[in-house]
């Protein structure tokens, strides 16, 4: 495998990791899943409806990627322990996107009770991937409590403002030993594209493809951005200058 | 004996286990957990862990989110 992303005990080819929130229906879900090329899917936990399941995992079993459960709609540290508890038992995965949510306006991370919940699950054996504001601090702190990933946002879920302090992400990226996955915030390619550029290992975005008006095309578009941009990454690109710079020879 | 399952009171027989419950609730095993009173029931507890009257049951599985 040429250039893949290391996560813990796990590579994978594609660097574009998908939610499967938001689409109106599993068919769509599913040719957007395809087209996006991602092996690395989160799904969330709910109360069972008795009229029967919504066949999410099945889709992913059947397309072969990989379920990543995730803490979605926790406020508290101990909510989101016991929802990746009960995350790893029911899916019989380890690996856990955390997340704990202060309030529904903003759907900003709690530093707080995030890192709290990070040390206690860590401690518990989790892969814990947190979701977390964009500061290069708590970034470290989290990475320092064992997390596997760091997963700051661009901007809040579902906004599609794109990355808001792009200087802030390469701070995180700048100090980070472990892969930093730009989550949340993405509006369209050249959101995702910018966060490749800007050093970091891998984009998780949902809304930006299941809402599209074409999710399958934008689908298509985010796994090209993610490519050019971890390709323009590795590149070098040229120093951002005042003045113009002939590029013809002078005669 | 009353018992809440996912925020819904249910008359269900003394003495019920875990394993027993979801078998009235209709849910297979697979793919879902449990918690009795904030605390995962592993599967392998289900046949053997009783529900006490008053327990508060969470029964969870997958869903497209995030």
């Amino acid at each position: 495998m040429d250039d893949p992303l290391v996560i813990a005990d796990r590579e994978y080819a594609s660097r574009l990791i998908t939610g499967t929130g938001g689409a109106s229906n599993l068919a769509v879900l599913e040719r957007a899943l395809v087209a996006s090329g991602t092996e690395l899917t989160t799904v969330s936990l709910r109360r069972v409806d008795v009229a029967g399941g919504t066949g999410i995992l099945e889709v992913l079993r059947r397309l072969g990627i990989d379920p990543l459960p995730n803490t979605a709609g926790c406020r508290t540290a101990a909510e989101a322990v016991l929802t990746a508890r009960l995350a790893r038992e029911a899916l019989g995965t380890n690996w856990i996107k955390l997340e704990v949510i202060a309030d529904d306006r903003t759907l900003l991370p709690d530093p707080v009770e995030l890192l709290d919940a990070a040390k206690t699950l860590v401690d518990d054996g989790f892969v814990v991937l947190p979701y977390t504001n964009d500061d290069p601090v708590l970034a470290l702190r989290l990475e320092e409590s064992g997390c596997a990933a760091v997963m700051p946002l661009g901007s809040p879920i579902g906004t599609g403002l794109g990355i808001r302090n792009p200087h802030n992400i390469e701070l995180i990226v700048a100090r980070a030993a472990v892969p930093v996955i730009l989550d949340a915030g993405i509006g369209t390619a050249s959101d995702a594209a910018l966060a490749m550029e800007l050093g970091c290992a891998a984009v998780l975005l949902a809304t930006a493809v299941t809402r599209a008006a074409d999710p399958e095309k934008m689908a298509t578009a985010m796994r090209a951005a993610v490519q050019a941009g971890r390709l323009a990454r590795s590149a070098g690109r040229i120093p951002q200058r005042f003045w113009a710079q002939a590029s013809s020879p002078p005669r | 004996m009353i018992v809440v399952v996912n925020g819904v009171e249910r008359k269900l027989a003394d003495g019920v286990t875990v394993g027993e419950l979801l078998v009235v609730l209709g849910v297979s095993g697979a793919g879902i957990a449990v918690a009795v009173d904030g605390e995962v029931v592993p599967r392998a507890g289900h046949a053997s862990t009783v529900v006490r009257a008053g327990a508060v049951v969470e029964v969870l599985t997958a869903v497209q989110g995030g």
